[in-house]
């Protein structure tokens, strides 16, 4: 499969990228590693007119420890997250679940930023990035802003950012207590049917994988930890006011029966983890 | 666009169209073959390159994300006169292949994945080749293969 013709740029720093940008920000996309988007261009569901390629920009792959957060930059590769002691140390739900991401190779070329700004419901690391309360740092021609993860994901490929704007960092709040990610799926490499992603520190943040048109939080599950509630029936209520889709993995219902139990697993895994 | 690229210790340059696909470069351009295009969808490791040493797959990248860069494809892991690559080797001593078709990507995935875990459990190896599908052998002897390599007299075939 071959993708579309289109004129390919390659940025030196994001200013030129952002000018380009905003040359014709509709027909114009941004790629990292590519592995969201090429496999979109393949099979001509995406087309862009222009390719800016950002990902030889300097100094926007780390992960560095800022005091109450950790700041990972937009095109640090999932494997350098991975194997980061930094993410190790403060945000281990981070380091495990961009270890998770599709494959070894998979993991060598994609980049968190690339991944975040797809937005895409089936993805892992929107999950522990909402789970982690994480914030969202976008540079654009209207200077830069800051976007919390609940914001951020907006709808099914649809994020807050907007056409002629780049996600350059993502930080996340450090999480010292326990955490667990869980992740179904019938084969290797496959997307999760479900996963949860969840973070126990006196308050639990619950975030769930392919549950949505985006990654959401399990409200009901988290409004019932506050109120007192057990693990058990806390996680009978991770489907609550969700719309899981259906596909060939599964039915809506069978996901929303998933998710009560991946959700419960994750909880004691987490809380047995120091939570 | 103009292309240089590294690949098996050679520099190679060429005008290529931007939307060619860094594995067609290989086989189509440079005539190195031995990388296959499997599903074509990031999903098989039939074309797995190495990067810079690191495992790709050379379908889901441009050719000119390429550029400046060092590509080992399979026709790069021999020497010169003909002795096969330890890993190479391993499949043979193993029989880690029958039709042959994902071994290519198997063994430049194993590359990668030994320098990442040089000592490494079986269970770590499975992990590591989750990228990788091979729809004959079952993946036993391609595991007994990648545990041989990285452990030379370990395993007695």
């Amino acid at each position: 499969m071959i993708p579309a013709s289109f004129e390919y740029r390659r940025a030196g720093s994001v200013e030129q990228a952002l000018g380009w940008l905003s040359e014709d920000p509709d027909s114009t996309k941004l790629l990292a590693g590519g592995h969201s988007l090429l496999p979109l261009m393949k099979l001509r569901l995406a087309t862009p007119g222009v390719l800016v390629d950002v990902g030889r920009v300097p100094g926007l792959s780390y992960v560095r420890d800022a005091g109450d957060h950790v700041a990972v930059g937009a095109l640090t590769r999932h494997r350098d997250v991975e194997i980061s002691d930094v993410a190790r140390a403060h945000v281990p739900l981070l380091a495990h679940v961009a270890g998770q991401v599709g494959d070894p190779q998979v993991r060598h070329r994609g980049t968190i930023g690339g991944s975040i700004a797809h937005g895409d419901p089936a993805s892992d690391l929107p999950a522990a990035v909402l789970a982690l309360d994480g914030v969202l740092v976008i540079d654009g021609p209207r200077g830069r802003r800051e976007v919390g993860a609940g914001d951020f994901f907006r709808g099914f490929l649809e994020t807050a950012l907007a056409p002629d704007e780049m996600l350059t960092e993502i930080r996340v709040r450090k999480a010292p207590g326990g955490w667990a990610f869980q992740k179904f799926n019938r084969r290797a490499q496959d997307w999760a049917i479900v996963g949860v992603a969840a973070v126990v520190n006196g308050g639990a943040r619950v975030a769930l994988v392919n549950m949505g048109a985006t990654t959401v939080r399990a409200r009901g599950t988290e409004e019932a930890l506050a109120a007192g509630a057990g693990i058990a029936e806390a996680a009978a209520r991770a489907p609550e006011g969700l719309e899981p889709p259906s596909d060939l993995q599964g039915s809506a219902e069978y996901r929303r029966h998933l998710a009560t139990v991946l959700v419960r697993r994750a909880l004691e895994e987490a809380t047995a983890a120091g939570g | 666009m103009q292309v240089t690229v590294t690949v098996n210790g050679k520099t190679e340059s060429h005008d290529v169209e931007a939307r060619m696909l860094l594995v067609y470069y290989l086989r189509e351009v440079l005539g190195l073959t031995g990388t296959n295009v499997g599903c074509d969808t990031t999903s098989c490791g039939a074309c797995t390159v190495l990067l810079n040493g690191e495992s790709v797959k050379s379908c889901t990248m441009l050719a000119a994300q390429a550029d400046g860069e060092e590509i080992t494809t399979i026709e790069g892991m021999a020497s010169s006169d003909g002795v096969l690559h330890p890993i190479q080797e391993a499949f043979r001593e193993h029989h880690g292949l029958q039709c042959g078709f994902c071994t290519p990507g198997m063994v430049m995935a194993i590359a990668s994945f030994l320098k990442e875990h040089p000592d490494p459990t079986e269970a770590e190896v499975r992990e590591g080749l989750e990228g990788n599908l091979c729809r004959c052998t079952g993946y036993h002897n391609i595991v007994q293969a990648a545990l041989a390599a990285a452990r030379p007299g370990a395993l007695a075939p």
